[in-house]
Protein backbone atom coordinates (compact mmCIF):
# COMPACT_ATOMS: atom_id res chain seq x y z
CA UNK A 1 0.00 0.00 0.00
CA UNK A 2 2.82 2.37 0.90
CA UNK A 3 4.49 1.64 -2.44
CA UNK A 4 1.29 2.42 -4.36
CA UNK A 5 0.80 5.70 -2.49
CA UNK A 6 4.45 6.58 -3.11
CA UNK A 7 4.14 5.80 -6.82
CA UNK A 8 0.96 7.88 -7.04
CA UNK A 9 2.66 10.76 -5.23
CA UNK A 10 5.64 10.57 -7.57
CA UNK A 11 3.43 10.65 -10.69
CA UNK A 12 1.46 13.59 -9.28
CA UNK A 13 4.68 15.44 -8.51
CA UNK A 14 6.08 14.68 -11.97
CA UNK A 15 2.98 16.17 -13.57
CA UNK A 16 2.96 19.17 -11.22
CA UNK A 17 6.65 19.83 -11.88
CA UNK A 18 5.94 19.87 -15.60
CA UNK A 19 3.20 22.46 -15.17
CA UNK A 20 4.64 24.67 -12.43
CA UNK A 21 7.03 27.58 -13.06
CA UNK A 22 10.75 26.86 -12.86
CA UNK A 23 11.36 28.94 -9.72
CA UNK A 24 8.78 26.92 -7.82
CA UNK A 25 10.24 23.64 -9.08
CA UNK A 26 13.65 24.80 -7.88
CA UNK A 27 12.25 25.69 -4.46
CA UNK A 28 10.59 22.29 -4.31
CA UNK A 29 13.92 20.52 -4.93
CA UNK A 30 15.61 22.51 -2.18
CA UNK A 31 12.61 21.96 0.09
CA UNK A 32 12.54 18.21 -0.53
CA UNK A 33 16.28 17.95 0.03
CA UNK A 34 15.93 19.69 3.38
CA UNK A 35 12.84 17.60 4.07
CA UNK A 36 14.99 14.46 3.88
CA UNK A 37 17.29 15.88 6.56
CA UNK A 38 14.30 16.85 8.71
CA UNK A 39 12.82 13.37 8.26
CA UNK A 40 16.00 11.93 9.75
CA UNK A 41 15.73 14.39 12.60
CA UNK A 42 12.12 13.35 13.17
CA UNK A 43 13.27 9.74 13.34
CA UNK A 44 15.62 10.75 16.15
CA UNK A 45 12.95 12.83 17.85
CA UNK A 46 10.54 9.89 17.86
CA UNK A 47 13.15 8.12 19.97
CA UNK A 48 13.40 11.08 22.34
CA UNK A 49 16.56 12.66 20.92
CA UNK A 50 17.00 16.08 19.36
CA UNK A 51 20.08 16.80 17.30
CA UNK A 52 21.14 20.44 17.09
CA UNK A 53 23.89 19.44 14.68
CA UNK A 54 22.21 17.67 11.81
CA UNK A 55 23.89 20.23 9.56
CA UNK A 56 27.04 18.13 10.01
CA UNK A 57 25.61 15.31 7.87
CA UNK A 58 23.91 17.70 5.49
CA UNK A 59 27.28 19.35 4.96
CA UNK A 60 29.16 16.04 4.73
CA UNK A 61 26.77 14.83 2.01
CA UNK A 62 27.04 18.09 0.10
CA UNK A 63 30.84 18.15 0.23
CA UNK A 64 31.04 14.46 -0.67
CA UNK A 65 28.99 15.16 -3.80
CA UNK A 66 30.95 18.31 -4.58
CA UNK A 67 34.36 16.68 -4.15
CA UNK A 68 33.29 13.57 -6.05
CA UNK A 69 32.29 15.83 -8.93
CA UNK A 70 35.40 18.02 -8.76
CA UNK A 71 38.09 15.44 -8.04
CA UNK A 72 36.41 12.13 -8.86
CA UNK A 73 35.02 13.20 -12.23
CA UNK A 74 31.67 11.77 -11.20
CA UNK A 75 28.84 13.64 -12.83
CA UNK A 76 25.85 11.37 -12.40
CA UNK A 77 23.29 12.53 -9.85
CA UNK A 78 22.58 9.02 -8.55
CA UNK A 79 26.23 8.35 -7.81
CA UNK A 80 26.69 11.79 -6.28
CA UNK A 81 23.71 11.42 -3.97
CA UNK A 82 24.79 7.89 -3.06
CA UNK A 83 28.27 9.14 -2.23
CA UNK A 84 26.76 11.88 -0.06
CA UNK A 85 24.67 9.37 1.87
CA UNK A 86 27.56 6.91 2.26
CA UNK A 87 30.04 9.52 3.47
CA UNK A 88 27.52 10.84 6.03
CA UNK A 89 26.82 7.29 7.13
CA UNK A 90 30.52 6.52 7.61
CA UNK A 91 30.95 9.74 9.55
CA UNK A 92 27.98 8.77 11.75
CA UNK A 93 29.48 5.31 12.29
CA UNK A 94 32.58 6.95 13.68
CA UNK A 95 30.78 9.29 16.09
CA UNK A 96 27.80 7.08 17.02
CA UNK A 97 29.68 5.22 19.80
CA UNK A 98 30.48 8.59 21.39
CA UNK A 99 26.91 9.88 21.20
CA UNK A 100 24.92 6.72 21.93
CA UNK A 101 25.37 7.03 25.68
CA UNK A 102 24.01 10.56 25.88
CA UNK A 103 20.46 11.81 26.07
CA UNK A 104 18.59 15.11 26.24
CA UNK A 105 20.52 18.35 26.16
CA UNK A 106 23.87 16.51 26.31
CA UNK A 107 23.17 14.68 23.06
CA UNK A 108 21.88 17.87 21.44
CA UNK A 109 24.88 19.90 22.52
CA UNK A 110 27.40 17.29 21.44
CA UNK A 111 25.90 17.12 17.97
CA UNK A 112 25.97 20.91 17.80
CA UNK A 113 29.63 20.94 18.89
CA UNK A 114 30.60 18.39 16.24
CA UNK A 115 28.86 20.33 13.49
CA UNK A 116 30.59 23.54 14.55
CA UNK A 117 33.97 21.79 14.56
CA UNK A 118 33.26 20.72 10.96
CA UNK A 119 32.28 24.31 10.13
CA UNK A 120 35.55 25.60 11.57
CA UNK A 121 37.67 23.03 9.76
CA UNK A 122 35.97 23.66 6.41
CA UNK A 123 36.40 27.42 6.78
CA UNK A 124 40.14 27.01 7.11
CA UNK A 125 40.71 24.18 4.64
CA UNK A 126 41.52 25.91 1.38
CA UNK A 127 41.77 22.71 -0.65
CA UNK A 128 38.06 22.32 0.10
CA UNK A 129 37.32 25.85 -0.98
CA UNK A 130 37.66 27.50 2.45
CA UNK A 131 34.93 29.96 3.34
CA UNK A 132 34.14 30.49 -0.37
CA UNK A 133 33.15 26.87 -0.88
CA UNK A 134 32.96 24.96 -4.14
CA UNK A 135 30.84 25.39 -7.26
CA UNK A 136 29.19 22.38 -8.86
CA UNK A 137 28.18 21.93 -12.47
CA UNK A 138 24.82 20.49 -13.51
CA UNK A 139 24.75 16.69 -13.06
CA UNK A 140 23.68 14.05 -15.54
CA UNK A 141 20.89 11.59 -14.81
CA UNK A 142 21.74 7.94 -15.57
CA UNK A 143 23.76 9.12 -18.59
CA UNK A 144 21.26 11.76 -19.72
CA UNK A 145 22.64 15.30 -19.75
CA UNK A 146 19.80 17.84 -19.94
CA UNK A 147 20.34 20.26 -22.83
CA UNK A 148 19.36 23.45 -20.96
CA UNK A 149 18.87 24.79 -17.46
CA UNK A 150 15.07 24.42 -17.54
CA UNK A 151 15.35 20.75 -18.42
CA UNK A 152 18.12 20.30 -15.84
CA UNK A 153 15.88 21.87 -13.23
CA UNK A 154 12.98 19.55 -14.11
CA UNK A 155 15.20 16.48 -14.33
CA UNK A 156 16.62 17.18 -10.88
CA UNK A 157 13.08 17.68 -9.59
CA UNK A 158 12.02 14.30 -11.00
CA UNK A 159 15.09 12.63 -9.59
CA UNK A 160 14.56 14.24 -6.15
CA UNK A 161 10.85 13.37 -6.17
CA UNK A 162 11.66 9.73 -6.94
CA UNK A 163 14.10 9.59 -4.02
CA UNK A 164 11.62 11.30 -1.72
CA UNK A 165 8.84 8.87 -2.74
CA UNK A 166 11.00 5.81 -2.09
CA UNK A 167 12.35 7.14 1.22
CA UNK A 168 8.88 8.21 2.35
CA UNK A 169 7.46 4.72 1.65
CA UNK A 170 10.33 3.04 3.50
CA UNK A 171 10.08 5.39 6.45
CA UNK A 172 6.31 4.94 6.67
CA UNK A 173 6.89 1.22 6.82
CA UNK A 174 9.50 1.70 9.52
CA UNK A 175 7.32 4.05 11.60
CA UNK A 176 4.49 1.50 11.51
CA UNK A 177 6.80 -1.39 12.38
CA UNK A 178 7.66 -2.85 15.75
CA UNK A 179 10.98 -1.05 15.53
CA UNK A 180 9.24 2.27 14.89
CA UNK A 181 6.81 1.74 17.76
CA UNK A 182 9.70 0.84 20.04
CA UNK A 183 11.36 4.18 19.26
CA UNK A 184 8.25 5.95 20.53
CA UNK A 185 8.25 3.73 23.61
CA UNK A 186 11.89 4.50 24.33
CA UNK A 187 11.11 8.18 24.34
CA UNK A 188 8.75 7.45 27.25
CA UNK A 189 10.71 4.90 29.22
CA UNK A 190 14.05 3.44 28.17
CA UNK A 191 14.43 1.45 31.37
CA UNK A 192 11.20 -0.45 30.80
CA UNK A 193 12.20 -1.12 27.20
CA UNK A 194 15.44 -2.65 28.44
CA UNK A 195 13.60 -4.80 30.98
CA UNK A 196 11.50 -6.12 28.12
CA UNK A 197 14.65 -7.22 26.32
CA UNK A 198 15.23 -4.25 24.00
CA UNK A 199 18.56 -2.53 23.55
CA UNK A 200 17.96 1.24 23.72
CA UNK A 201 21.57 1.79 22.64
CA UNK A 202 21.06 -0.26 19.49
CA UNK A 203 17.83 1.56 18.62
CA UNK A 204 19.54 4.91 19.18
CA UNK A 205 22.51 3.99 17.00
CA UNK A 206 20.35 2.66 14.17
CA UNK A 207 18.15 5.77 14.23
CA UNK A 208 21.24 7.97 14.29
CA UNK A 209 22.78 6.18 11.30
CA UNK A 210 19.59 6.35 9.26
CA UNK A 211 19.18 10.04 10.13
CA UNK A 212 22.78 10.67 9.06
CA UNK A 213 22.28 8.84 5.76
CA UNK A 214 19.17 10.89 5.05
CA UNK A 215 21.07 14.05 6.02
CA UNK A 216 23.86 13.17 3.60
CA UNK A 217 21.47 12.43 0.75
CA UNK A 218 19.61 15.69 1.45
CA UNK A 219 22.87 17.63 1.49
CA UNK A 220 23.98 16.15 -1.83
CA UNK A 221 20.62 16.95 -3.44
CA UNK A 222 20.71 20.51 -2.10
CA UNK A 223 24.25 20.91 -3.43
CA UNK A 224 23.14 19.75 -6.89
CA UNK A 225 20.18 22.14 -6.83
CA UNK A 226 22.10 25.16 -5.58
CA UNK A 227 25.25 24.45 -7.61
CA UNK A 228 27.36 25.69 -4.74
CA UNK A 229 28.42 24.46 -1.32
CA UNK A 230 30.17 26.26 1.50
CA UNK A 231 30.81 25.76 5.22
CA UNK A 232 27.46 27.39 6.07
CA UNK A 233 25.95 23.97 5.39
CA UNK A 234 27.38 22.92 8.78
CA UNK A 235 26.68 26.18 10.61
CA UNK A 236 24.41 26.05 13.63
CA UNK A 237 21.70 28.14 11.99
CA UNK A 238 21.38 25.49 9.27
CA UNK A 239 20.98 22.79 11.92
CA UNK A 240 18.48 25.04 13.70
CA UNK A 241 16.49 25.27 10.51
CA UNK A 242 16.11 21.48 10.46
CA UNK A 243 14.87 21.51 14.05
CA UNK A 244 12.49 24.31 13.07
CA UNK A 245 11.28 22.20 10.17
CA UNK A 246 10.82 19.08 12.28
CA UNK A 247 8.70 21.02 14.79
CA UNK A 248 6.72 22.58 11.99
CA UNK A 249 5.97 19.18 10.43
CA UNK A 250 5.47 17.10 13.60
CA UNK A 251 5.97 13.36 13.49
CA UNK A 252 2.46 12.22 12.64
CA UNK A 253 2.80 12.30 8.87
CA UNK A 254 5.72 11.85 6.51
CA UNK A 255 4.07 13.80 3.71
CA UNK A 256 3.80 16.71 6.13
CA UNK A 257 7.59 16.86 6.43
CA UNK A 258 8.00 17.57 2.74
CA UNK A 259 4.97 19.87 2.59
CA UNK A 260 6.30 21.79 5.60
CA UNK A 261 9.72 22.02 4.02
CA UNK A 262 8.26 23.37 0.78
CA UNK A 263 6.07 25.78 2.73
CA UNK A 264 9.06 26.99 4.70
CA UNK A 265 11.04 27.61 1.52
CA UNK A 266 8.11 29.58 0.12
CA UNK A 267 7.73 31.64 3.29
CA UNK A 268 11.47 32.29 3.35
CA UNK A 269 11.55 33.19 -0.33
CA UNK A 270 8.63 35.61 -0.18
CA UNK A 271 9.69 37.03 3.18
CA UNK A 272 13.21 37.74 1.95
CA UNK A 273 11.79 39.36 -1.15
CA UNK A 274 9.25 41.58 0.59
CA UNK A 275 10.95 42.05 4.01
CA UNK A 276 14.62 41.64 3.15
CA UNK A 277 15.79 42.96 6.53
CA UNK A 278 13.32 41.18 8.73
CA UNK A 279 12.48 37.92 7.01
CA UNK A 280 13.78 35.91 9.99
CA UNK A 281 11.12 37.63 12.08
CA UNK A 282 8.46 36.44 9.64
CA UNK A 283 9.77 32.89 9.99
CA UNK A 284 9.71 33.22 13.78
CA UNK A 285 6.12 34.43 13.79
CA UNK A 286 5.19 31.60 11.46
CA UNK A 287 6.71 29.02 13.82
CA UNK A 288 5.07 30.64 16.83
CA UNK A 289 1.66 30.39 15.19
CA UNK A 290 2.23 26.74 14.35
CA UNK A 291 3.26 25.93 17.94
CA UNK A 292 0.24 27.80 19.31
CA UNK A 293 -2.39 26.42 16.99
CA UNK A 294 -0.90 23.13 15.79
CA UNK A 295 1.28 21.86 18.63
CA UNK A 296 1.56 18.46 16.93
CA UNK A 297 2.74 20.15 13.73
CA UNK A 298 1.22 20.32 10.28
CA UNK A 299 1.14 16.53 10.20
CA UNK A 300 -1.68 16.52 12.74
CA UNK A 301 -3.91 17.99 10.01
CA UNK A 302 -3.11 15.12 7.64
CA UNK A 303 -3.12 12.17 10.03
CA UNK A 304 -6.42 10.41 10.51
CA UNK A 305 -7.87 10.70 13.98
CA UNK A 306 -7.72 7.49 16.00
CA UNK A 307 -10.38 6.05 18.25
CA UNK A 308 -11.18 8.19 21.27
CA UNK A 309 -8.61 7.66 23.97
CA UNK A 310 -10.49 9.17 26.90
CA UNK A 311 -11.95 6.91 29.53
CA UNK A 312 -15.70 7.05 29.99
CA UNK A 313 -16.30 9.24 33.03
CA UNK A 314 -17.94 6.39 34.96
CA UNK A 315 -14.96 4.09 34.67
CA UNK A 316 -12.35 6.58 35.81
CA UNK A 317 -13.03 5.90 39.47
CA UNK A 318 -13.72 2.21 39.00
CA UNK A 319 -11.84 -0.46 40.83
CA UNK A 320 -9.76 -2.75 38.65
CA UNK A 321 -11.78 -5.56 37.15
CA UNK B 1 9.29 -28.95 42.32
CA UNK B 2 12.76 -28.01 41.04
CA UNK B 3 14.51 -24.72 41.86
CA UNK B 4 14.14 -22.20 39.07
CA UNK B 5 15.98 -19.50 41.02
CA UNK B 6 18.86 -20.01 43.36
CA UNK B 7 20.91 -17.26 44.94
CA UNK B 8 24.15 -18.04 46.73
CA UNK B 9 25.60 -15.72 49.37
CA UNK B 10 24.58 -12.47 47.67
CA UNK B 11 26.20 -9.44 49.17
CA UNK B 12 25.75 -5.81 48.24
CA UNK B 13 26.68 -2.64 50.04
CA UNK B 14 26.25 1.01 49.16
CA UNK B 15 29.05 2.74 51.04
CA UNK B 16 28.52 1.99 54.71
CA UNK B 17 25.00 0.66 54.14
CA UNK B 18 24.82 -3.08 53.62
CA UNK B 19 21.72 -3.85 51.57
CA UNK B 20 22.25 -7.60 51.10
CA UNK B 21 24.16 -9.88 53.48
CA UNK B 22 24.75 -13.45 52.47
CA UNK B 23 21.33 -13.88 50.89
CA UNK B 24 20.89 -17.49 49.79
CA UNK B 25 17.43 -18.59 48.75
CA UNK B 26 15.70 -20.94 46.34
CA UNK B 27 12.43 -20.49 44.48
CA UNK B 28 10.76 -23.45 42.86
CA UNK B 29 8.86 -23.65 39.59
CA UNK B 30 5.29 -22.44 39.98
CA UNK B 31 5.87 -21.28 43.56
CA UNK B 32 4.32 -18.05 44.94
CA UNK B 33 6.80 -16.41 47.29
CA UNK B 34 6.05 -13.34 49.39
CA UNK B 35 8.96 -11.08 50.33
CA UNK B 36 8.33 -9.04 53.45
CA UNK B 37 10.40 -6.62 55.47
CA UNK B 38 10.34 -3.01 56.56
CA UNK B 39 11.70 -0.19 54.44
CA UNK B 40 15.43 -0.57 53.86
CA UNK B 41 15.40 -4.28 54.73
CA UNK B 42 16.85 -5.23 51.35
CA UNK B 43 13.85 -6.62 49.46
CA UNK B 44 14.07 -4.29 46.50
CA UNK B 45 17.86 -4.60 46.39
CA UNK B 46 17.41 -8.37 46.19
CA UNK B 47 14.91 -8.01 43.32
CA UNK B 48 17.20 -5.50 41.60
CA UNK B 49 20.14 -7.90 41.83
CA UNK B 50 18.15 -10.83 40.46
CA UNK B 51 16.75 -8.71 37.60
CA UNK B 52 20.20 -7.36 36.67
CA UNK B 53 19.66 -3.74 37.63
CA UNK B 54 22.31 -3.97 40.37
CA UNK B 55 25.45 -6.09 40.31
CA UNK B 56 26.19 -7.83 43.60
CA UNK B 57 29.58 -7.30 45.28
CA UNK B 58 29.79 -11.06 45.58
CA UNK B 59 27.58 -14.11 45.35
CA UNK B 60 25.77 -15.81 42.49
CA UNK B 61 22.34 -15.79 40.89
CA UNK B 62 21.42 -19.01 39.12
CA UNK B 63 18.40 -19.40 36.88
CA UNK B 64 17.60 -23.01 36.08
CA UNK B 65 21.18 -23.73 37.07
CA UNK B 66 22.71 -21.15 34.67
CA UNK B 67 24.72 -18.32 36.17
CA UNK B 68 23.10 -14.97 35.33
CA UNK B 69 25.02 -12.91 37.90
CA UNK B 70 25.85 -9.43 36.71
CA UNK B 71 24.08 -9.70 33.34
CA UNK B 72 22.29 -6.57 32.16
CA UNK B 73 18.50 -6.32 32.66
CA UNK B 74 18.11 -6.92 28.93
CA UNK B 75 20.05 -10.18 29.00
CA UNK B 76 18.46 -11.29 32.27
CA UNK B 77 15.08 -10.67 30.66
CA UNK B 78 16.09 -12.77 27.67
CA UNK B 79 17.04 -15.60 30.04
CA UNK B 80 13.49 -15.68 31.42
CA UNK B 81 13.29 -13.22 34.31
CA UNK B 82 10.60 -10.53 34.14
CA UNK B 83 9.57 -7.93 36.62
CA UNK B 84 6.97 -5.34 37.39
CA UNK B 85 7.60 -2.19 39.35
CA UNK B 86 6.32 -0.50 42.49
CA UNK B 87 5.43 2.48 40.31
CA UNK B 88 4.23 0.92 37.03
CA UNK B 89 6.79 1.53 34.31
CA UNK B 90 4.71 2.03 31.20
CA UNK B 91 5.10 3.80 27.89
CA UNK B 92 2.95 6.69 28.96
CA UNK B 93 2.18 8.33 25.61
CA UNK B 94 1.07 5.03 24.05
CA UNK B 95 -2.13 3.11 24.66
CA UNK B 96 -2.29 -0.08 26.75
CA UNK B 97 -2.69 -1.99 23.49
CA UNK B 98 0.49 -0.46 22.08
CA UNK B 99 2.33 -1.12 25.35
CA UNK B 100 1.42 -4.79 25.12
CA UNK B 101 2.21 -5.03 21.40
CA UNK B 102 5.72 -3.77 22.08
CA UNK B 103 6.17 -6.26 24.89
CA UNK B 104 4.82 -9.07 22.70
CA UNK B 105 6.99 -8.03 19.76
CA UNK B 106 10.13 -7.94 21.86
CA UNK B 107 9.37 -11.37 23.28
CA UNK B 108 9.68 -12.88 19.80
CA UNK B 109 12.86 -13.49 17.80
CA UNK B 110 13.61 -10.60 15.46
CA UNK B 111 11.31 -8.35 17.48
CA UNK B 112 13.07 -5.21 16.36
CA UNK B 113 12.57 -5.68 12.63
CA UNK B 114 11.53 -2.68 10.59
CA UNK B 115 9.75 -5.09 8.28
CA UNK B 116 7.45 -6.57 10.89
CA UNK B 117 4.33 -4.47 11.25
CA UNK B 118 3.60 -3.52 14.84
CA UNK B 119 0.04 -4.70 14.27
CA UNK B 120 0.91 -7.96 12.56
CA UNK B 121 -1.89 -10.51 12.80
CA UNK B 122 0.26 -12.97 14.76
CA UNK B 123 0.83 -10.35 17.45
CA UNK B 124 -2.83 -9.32 17.51
CA UNK B 125 -3.77 -12.99 17.97
CA UNK B 126 -1.60 -13.12 21.08
CA UNK B 127 -2.80 -9.75 22.28
CA UNK B 128 -6.48 -10.63 22.65
CA UNK B 129 -6.11 -13.45 25.21
CA UNK B 130 -3.63 -11.37 27.15
CA UNK B 131 -6.03 -8.43 27.33
CA UNK B 132 -8.85 -10.61 28.57
CA UNK B 133 -6.71 -12.59 31.05
CA UNK B 134 -5.71 -9.38 32.79
CA UNK B 135 -9.07 -7.64 32.36
CA UNK B 136 -7.55 -4.93 30.21
CA UNK B 137 -9.77 -5.18 27.14
CA UNK B 138 -12.04 -2.24 28.10
CA UNK B 139 -9.01 0.03 28.45
CA UNK B 140 -7.06 -0.97 25.35
CA UNK B 141 -7.27 2.39 23.56
CA UNK B 142 -7.26 4.69 26.55
CA UNK B 143 -4.76 7.23 27.78
CA UNK B 144 -2.33 5.70 30.28
CA UNK B 145 -2.41 8.77 32.55
CA UNK B 146 -6.18 8.48 32.92
CA UNK B 147 -6.18 4.80 33.88
CA UNK B 148 -7.00 3.81 37.46
CA UNK B 149 -3.95 2.77 39.49
CA UNK B 150 -4.99 -0.86 39.62
CA UNK B 151 -5.32 -1.07 35.85
CA UNK B 152 -1.84 0.39 35.44
CA UNK B 153 -0.52 -2.26 37.81
CA UNK B 154 -2.22 -4.98 35.79
CA UNK B 155 -0.83 -3.62 32.55
CA UNK B 156 2.66 -3.50 34.06
CA UNK B 157 2.38 -7.16 35.07
CA UNK B 158 0.77 -8.22 31.79
CA UNK B 159 3.73 -6.69 29.94
CA UNK B 160 6.12 -8.61 32.16
CA UNK B 161 4.29 -11.85 31.33
CA UNK B 162 4.52 -11.54 27.54
CA UNK B 163 7.91 -13.26 27.37
CA UNK B 164 6.54 -16.34 29.16
CA UNK B 165 9.12 -15.93 31.91
CA UNK B 166 10.37 -18.63 34.24
CA UNK B 167 10.54 -16.14 37.08
CA UNK B 168 8.31 -13.12 37.69
CA UNK B 169 9.34 -10.48 40.21
CA UNK B 170 6.52 -8.22 41.41
CA UNK B 171 7.59 -5.15 43.36
CA UNK B 172 4.67 -4.23 45.64
CA UNK B 173 1.83 -5.11 43.27
CA UNK B 174 -0.80 -3.52 45.52
CA UNK B 175 1.02 -0.35 46.56
CA UNK B 176 -0.81 2.81 45.65
CA UNK B 177 -4.06 0.90 45.17
CA UNK B 178 -7.11 1.70 47.31
CA UNK B 179 -7.57 -0.73 50.22
CA UNK B 180 -10.84 -2.08 48.83
CA UNK B 181 -9.21 -2.82 45.49
CA UNK B 182 -6.21 -4.77 46.74
CA UNK B 183 -7.84 -8.18 46.98
CA UNK B 184 -9.70 -7.92 43.66
CA UNK B 185 -6.42 -6.84 42.05
CA UNK B 186 -4.48 -9.76 43.51
CA UNK B 187 -7.30 -12.12 42.49
CA UNK B 188 -6.94 -10.99 38.87
CA UNK B 189 -3.16 -11.32 38.98
CA UNK B 190 -3.18 -14.77 40.55
CA UNK B 191 -5.94 -16.00 38.22
CA UNK B 192 -3.95 -14.74 35.21
CA UNK B 193 -0.88 -16.64 36.42
CA UNK B 194 -2.78 -19.74 37.46
CA UNK B 195 -2.11 -21.98 34.48
CA UNK B 196 1.52 -20.99 34.14
CA UNK B 197 4.57 -22.60 35.68
CA UNK B 198 6.13 -19.23 36.42
CA UNK B 199 7.67 -18.78 39.86
CA UNK B 200 6.41 -15.54 41.37
CA UNK B 201 8.28 -13.49 43.97
CA UNK B 202 6.26 -10.57 45.20
CA UNK B 203 7.28 -7.87 47.62
CA UNK B 204 4.40 -6.90 49.86
CA UNK B 205 3.81 -4.85 52.99
CA UNK B 206 0.21 -5.91 53.56
CA UNK B 207 0.35 -9.06 55.69
CA UNK B 208 -3.23 -9.98 54.81
CA UNK B 209 -2.23 -10.12 51.16
CA UNK B 210 0.86 -12.14 52.02
CA UNK B 211 -1.16 -14.55 54.17
CA UNK B 212 -3.73 -15.11 51.46
CA UNK B 213 -1.63 -15.31 48.29
CA UNK B 214 1.87 -16.50 49.24
CA UNK B 215 2.70 -20.18 49.55
CA UNK B 216 5.99 -19.34 51.19
CA UNK B 217 7.35 -16.18 52.78
CA UNK B 218 10.85 -14.76 53.05
CA UNK B 219 11.29 -12.12 55.73
CA UNK B 220 14.10 -9.61 55.26
CA UNK B 221 15.72 -7.49 57.91
CA UNK B 222 18.92 -5.46 57.64
CA UNK B 223 19.85 -7.08 54.32
CA UNK B 224 19.43 -10.65 55.65
CA UNK B 225 16.74 -13.27 55.36
CA UNK B 226 15.63 -13.79 58.95
CA UNK B 227 12.80 -16.24 58.28
CA UNK B 228 11.79 -18.54 55.44
CA UNK B 229 8.77 -20.81 55.45
CA UNK B 230 5.01 -21.11 55.30
CA UNK B 231 3.20 -17.77 55.79
CA UNK B 232 1.61 -18.66 59.11
CA UNK B 233 4.87 -19.90 60.58
CA UNK B 234 6.88 -16.90 59.35
CA UNK B 235 4.33 -14.40 60.60
CA UNK B 236 4.44 -16.11 64.03
CA UNK B 237 8.24 -16.00 64.11
CA UNK B 238 9.43 -13.84 67.04
CA UNK B 239 12.09 -12.02 64.99
CA UNK B 240 9.59 -11.29 62.24
CA UNK B 241 7.09 -9.96 64.75
CA UNK B 242 9.78 -7.84 66.34
CA UNK B 243 11.51 -6.44 63.24
CA UNK B 244 8.97 -6.68 60.43
CA UNK B 245 5.34 -6.81 61.43
CA UNK B 246 5.84 -4.97 64.72
CA UNK B 247 3.22 -7.10 66.43
CA UNK B 248 5.24 -7.30 69.64
CA UNK B 249 6.77 -4.01 69.64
Amino acid sequence: MNAIIALGAFLALALAGFLLPGWLVFLAVVGFAKGLVALGLILLMRGGLVSFGQGLFYCAGAYAAGLAMRYGAIGDAALLVASGAVVALVLALVIAPLLAGYRGIFFATLTLALSMIAYGILNKTYVLGGSDGINLRAPSFFGYQPPNSAMANYALFLFTSAIVAVIAALMRRHFDSMSGLLSLAMRDNEIRAEYLGASPRRVTVVNFLVAAGLGGAGGALAALALGHIDPEFAFWTTSGEFVFLAILAGHASIAAVFLASLLLELVRSFSSQYFPNSWQMALGIFLLLVILFLPQGLGSLLRRRRKPRELPIASRAEAPP
Amino acid sequence: MTAVLETRSLHKSFGAVVAARDVSIEARRGERLGLIGNNGAGKTTFVNIVSGYIKPDRGEVLLDGADITGLSPRLVSRQGVSRSFQIPQLFATLTPEENLLIALGLARPGGLSSWRAARAQALLDELEPLLSRFGLAPYRHHVIAALPGGVRKLLDIAMAMTGRPKLLLLDEPTSGVAAAEKFPLMDVIMAALEDTAVAVLFIEHDMEIVGRYAERVLAFYDGRVIADGAPAAVLRNADVQRYVTGVNG
